[in-house]
Parts: structure tokens; C-alpha cells; sequence
């Protein structure tokens, strides 16, 4: 990670001050691009969030206040929304967090084909998110899709399904493509973790008589623990606001069924034409990553504990 | 013994069978439904490997006859509008990004470390905190449907993602180089231009694919700000014609096929680099 070299020798104190010249100059355009594209809209989009803001050419802003908030907050699709939206992240990232986990092991165990199976990886990863959606939309078609196929010649079913329209089934299918897509990185991550975890240990425990699954969660398990919260943080934040497989796979339906938070406050902001609660729930969302990333910058920062 | 070790042997083999089968069969099935023709696509039972495999779709996006409906036409256009929007992020992002790298990994000063904190914050914010504001100013400076909105607004995650992962490779080159090189009289410039970007060959080739993949996979703002053919990237181009007109599905198949080779081809070219860059950056999810 990024750190300083603050033990080389000390240089002359003229030195140091064009040092720290040349560093601004340096970050100067990195910072001007940033306040531009990132740090003034966040605030914007908070001042924004007390305005009653409908779209339109004679509409006018006026002060609502915390009104947003107190709308958004007394909205039951605001909660039903949360919920879905924490279902998504919750069942989402923990499938892929264990499923990536045991490959990561299964690599490491170098099974015959085990480079394959790290090349292959790659590749759900490197395909576009939204070719993702659109091919796993297609393998769920009413009409024409592989899922249906399959099913039909291992006599599971008897006639085609219209999948996405199941109100219980459509969000499980979207977890099921995202998944697919973003598991393999957490294999990765994971696996190169566990590659640069020292033998000896294991060594010595199985020497002590502990069998291979008591080695793995005794052992390895815990030396991957940051590893495993880095994965868990990025995903997780990831995750918390999804949009555009759920754009393709579902549009959101079938009646609201797989709508999240991020779908709600673009609908909020460009379809219904009530900027003053897309920005309210934009910031939520800012909220919620900014306390995601101080976490996540607390791990990074305190290697020397934890590894 | 020896019987033991071939058993393990091959129970784990058999373990990462349905691994394989859960990683290939969605796009060997995608690749095989955009070589069918329509016809065949709606057959029941389902035909896994076309009877009659045809370029067609493919021919009809790259060479439009009159004949092909609009779909696969916008699509080549849209196609070199992910290219060029791509490759201008990749290449301002590596210029900008690498003088703020180095600066953060190499020149201690006082607010040094903040600055470095307040980038990693910055990348994690969602485009969607972000976009009423740009969309409003954009707007207002009528450059909706302009590919320059993209390039800009594309910075807002990729920059901060570009300085993240340089300065990790930064990082590694040996300061004793540096430290001869400024005895020898060379300026902080001179000794990033001459010294460290040179021994980082790998690091940026790492990032600018990295950045290059994000810009390639970008939906949301791409979604906001482009509409037209002037602007609109290939996810776009693949969104508007799902479901909406359900007229040429083994076309739009060719499409998500082209859309995803070069991403994957990259990441497959530059394999020894995803795994490193994934945990420095740790970012992309």
C-alpha cells in the first residue's frame, strides 16, 4: 500500500520546501479534475437534497428543508426498497465470498487442471457487466432460453417457464448472473492470498494430527482474514448499489420486485422528475459507502496488526 | 498410499468440473446462439449447437446491407464510440495520474497522507451520488449526446482508481536509483520521466488496461448522458435493444459476443497482471 519513505535521511530544509512545491504542482491537475467531477457534485447533491426540485423548464426550487428526508423516511417503498437492497448484498456477496473461497482453495489444493481453472476465471470477470445481463437474461427467455432447454431435457420441467416474471424468483436469478460475473474476482483475490501464506504452519499442524478441514479453518482461515475483509468491503459497497444488471436482467420488475436502492433514486431523479428525493437518496447511498470506505481504510492502514 | 494420492487426486478434479461447467456454459451458449438464425434460436427442444451456423450476424454489423434492420447498424457506430472514449480516458488518466503517484508515494509533505485517504474515499462514491449535478450542468452547457461528457465524468472513478494502482507500483521501484539519479542532478520530473516511469513499464501497462476495462464496462452515466448515435457507448447500444425490440435477438447475440471480446482478449493477453492489480487496487469488483 502507499506510504511514505519518512525514515530516509533528512535532506535540508530549503530542499524539503521545494519538495513539497514540486508535489502540489504535481497534484494539481489530479485535484482539480477530482473537485470537478467528484467533490462538488457530492456537495451539490447534498444542498440539492433540502430542495423540493421538479424537472421541467418553468418549475422553481423551493426549501423543503429535511422534507425529503422525513418523505423518504415515512415512504414504505423507501423500506421494501432497503430491504431488497440488503437482501441483493447480503445473499450476493456471501454466495460469493464461500463459493470463493472453496475454489480459492481448490486451486491452491492444485487439483490436475488447476492453472486452467485459474485462467478460466477471467474471463466472467473481463465480460462487461451488461453483456453479463444480457446473456443471463437471454439464458432465462420464456421462449428461447438455455435454462429452459436444460431443464426440459433433464424432464424438470414439462413446458417452458416465463422465469422473470416469478415475483420470487426474479431477484434470486439476477443474484444468480451477478455472481457469476463477480465471484471470480474474490477467487482471485483469494487464492493469491493463500499462495503467500507460509507452509511451515501447515506443516507443523499436520505433523500435530490435524486433518485437512481442521487445517483450513484453524489455519489458513484466519491468516486470510484481511484478505477476506478487503474482499468482503469492495463487494459489499459494490454490491449496495447495484444497478445495471438489475436494469437489464429485470427493469426492476416484475412489479417492483427486484427494484433497489439505486434504481429508486434514478427513477427518483430522471423518470418521476423529483431531483430534491433522488438527491436525498443519493446521499444515503454516499453515507453509506463513506462509512464502508473509513472501515475499509482502517484495515488498509494497520497491515502491520493484522498480518 | 500411492492409491490414496490418485483418489484425492482425482475427487478434486471432479470438484472443479461443475466450477467449469458454471463458467463456460453461459458463454459457450451465447457464442453458439449468435452463429443461429433466428429460426433455429426458437426451436424447441433447444438446439445447443446450431445445425446451420452462420457469420451473419456478425457480417451484418460490420458489413450493414440494406437488408439488416437498423439494430446491428447503430451498433458498429457504437462500438467506435467505446473505443475512442475508452482509450482517451486510459491515456489522460495515465498522464495525470502518474504525476500525482509519484508525488504521494515519493515526496513527503504535509498533507500528503489526507490527500491520499480523501482518493481512496473518492473512488468508493457511486456515479449515482454524483450525477443530478453533472447532469444539470451538462445540460446547461449542451454537451448531452457529446463523448467529451463521458471522458470527464469518466474520471470520477477512474482516476482515483489510475493513482491508487500506480503509486502501489511506484512503490516498489528501488529509491537508491532515485537517490543516485538526483545526485547526478536530476530533477523531480526528470527522475519520473526518465527513471520511474521507464522501470514501471509493467505497472502502467497493468493500469492502463485496468482503467481501460472500467471505461469499456461504464453503464450508468453512459446511460444519462448519451442517447444518440454521436455519443452512445456499446452497453447502451446493447440495453436499448433488449426487450424493447425483440426483432433480431441472435443479432444483438453477435453484439454482446463483440462487446465482450475485447475486454476478455486484454485480461487474457495481460493474465500475470490482473491477480497483482487486483490486490493493490482492490477496487474493481
Amino acid at each position: 500500500m502507499v506510504t511514505n519513505s519518512a525514515s530516509r535521511p533528512k535532506r535540508k530544509f530549503s530542499l524539503r520546501q521545494q519538495d513539497a512545491r514540486t508535489a502540489w504542482l504535481l497534484l494539481v491537475p489530479s485535484l482539480l479534475v477530482m473537485l470537478g467531477v467528484t467533490i462538488w457534485p457530492v456537495i451539490s447533491t447534498f444542498i440539492l437534497s433540502f430542495f423540493n426540485a421538479p424537472t421541467g423548464i418553468h418549475q422553481v426550487r423551493t426549501f423543503v428543508g429535511l422534507g425529503n428526508y422525513l418523505n423518504m423516511l415515512q415512504d414504505q417503498t423507501f423500506w421494501e426498497t432497503i430491504g431488497r437492497t440488503l437482501y441483493f448484498t447480503v445473499v450476493s456477496v456471501g454466495l460469493e465470498l464461500a463459493i470463493g473461497l472453496a475454489i480459492a482453495q481448490l486451486i491452491h489444493s492444485h487439483p490436475w487442471g488447476w492453472q486452467f481453472l485459474r485462467f478460466s476465471l477471467i474471463i466472467p470477470w473481463a465480460v462487461p457487466t451488461i453483456v453479463n445481463g444480457a446473456m443471463w437474461r437471454w439464458i432465462y427467455s420464456a421462449d428461447f432460453g438455455a435454462l429452459n432447454g436444460l431443464l426440459m431435457q433433464l424432464g424438470l420441467i414439462k413446458h417452458y417457464v416465463a422465469w422473470l416474471t416469478l415475483p420470487n424468483m426474479a431477484m434470486n436469478l439476477v443474484i444468480v448472473a451477478d455472481i457469476w460475473h463477480t465471484m471470480p474476482f474474490v477467487a482471485l483475490v483469494l487464492q493469491a492470498a493463500l499462495a503467500t501464506l507460509p507452509e511451515d504452519l501447515d506443516e507443523a499442524a499436520a505433523v500435530d494430527g490435524a486433518n485437512a478441514w481442521q487445517r483450513f479453518w484453524k489455519i489458513r482461515v484466519p491468516l486470510l482474514r484481511p484478505a477476506i475483509l478487503v474482499a468482503l468491503i469492495v463487494r459489499t459497497v459494490d454490491a449496495f448499489r447495484v444497478f445495471d444488471i438489475v436494469y437489464i436482467i429485470t427493469s426492476a420488475g416484475p412489479a417492483y420486485k427486484t427494484l433497489t436502492i439505486t434504481y429508486l433514486t434514478y427513477l427518483n431523479s430522471f423518470s418521476f422528475g423529483k431531483q430534491g428525493t433522488g438527491a436525498a437518496l443519493s446521499f444515503l447511498i454516499s453515507a453509506f459507502t463513506i462509512l464502508m470506505a473509513f472501515l475499509y481504510i482502517r484495515l488498509l492502514y494497520r497491515p502491520e496488526e493484522t498480518q | 498410499m500411492h492409491n490414496r494420492k490418485f483418489l484425492r487426486k482425482l475427487l478434486l478434479f471432479l470438484l472443479t468440473i461443475p466450477i467449469f461447467f458454471f463458467i463456460y456454459f453461459p458463454v459457450l451458449w451465447l457464442f453458439s446462439a449468435s452463429l443461429s438464425t433466428q429460426v433455429e434460436l426458437f426451436s424447441v427442444p433447444i438446439h445447443w449447437f446450431p445445425q446451420h451456423p452462420t457469420f451473419q450476424n456478425y457480417l451484418d454489423i460490420f458489413f450493414p446491407s440494406q437488408a439488416a434492420s437498423s439494430v446491428p447498424q447503430t451498433y458498429a457506430v457504437s462500438l467506435l464510440n467505446s473505443i475512442k472514449i475508452a482509450s482517451a480516458v486510459t491515456v489522460i488518466c495515465i498522464l495525470v495520474g502518474s504525476l500525482s503517484a509519484y508525488a504521494l508515494v515519493r515526496i513527503p509533505f504535509r498533507f500528503n497522507r489526507s490527500i491520499q485517504l480523501g482518493i481512496l474515499a473518492t473512488r468508493m462514491i457511486p456515479e449515482v451520488s454524483l450525477v443530478l449535478p453533472l447532469f444539470i450542468i451538462a445540460s446547461g452547457l449542451h454537451l448531452i449526446n457529446k463523448p467529451i461528457v463521458l471522458i470527464v465524468t469518466y474520471m470520477s472513478f477512474a482516476l482515483p482508481y489510475a493513482i491508487w494502482l500506480m503509486a502501489a507500483y511506484f512503490q516498489t521501484v528501488p529509491i537508491e536509483l532515485e537517490d543516485a539519479a538526483r545526485l547526478d542532478g536530476c530533477s523531480r520530473l526528470g527522475i519520473l520521466f526518465r527513471v520511474v516511469m521507464p522501470i514501471s513499464v509493467p505497472g502502467l501497462v497493468s493500469t492502463a488496461m485496468f482503467v481501460f476495462l472500467l471505461a469499456w464496462d461504464e453503464f450508468f452515466y453512459a446511460l444519462i448522458f448519451t442517447s444518440t448515435l454521436a455519443a452512445k457507448t456499446v452497453p447502451v447500444a446493447i440495453a436499448e435493444f433488449i426487450g424493447r425490440y425483440v426483432v433480431n435477438v441472435n443479432g444483438m447475440m453477435a453484439g454482446g459476443i463483440l462487446a465482450a471480446v475485447p475486454p476478455v482478449l486484454v485480461a487474457l493477453i495481460f493474465q500475470r497482471y490482473i491477480v497483482s492489480g487486483m490486490t493493490a487496487g482492490a477496487v474493481k469488483g
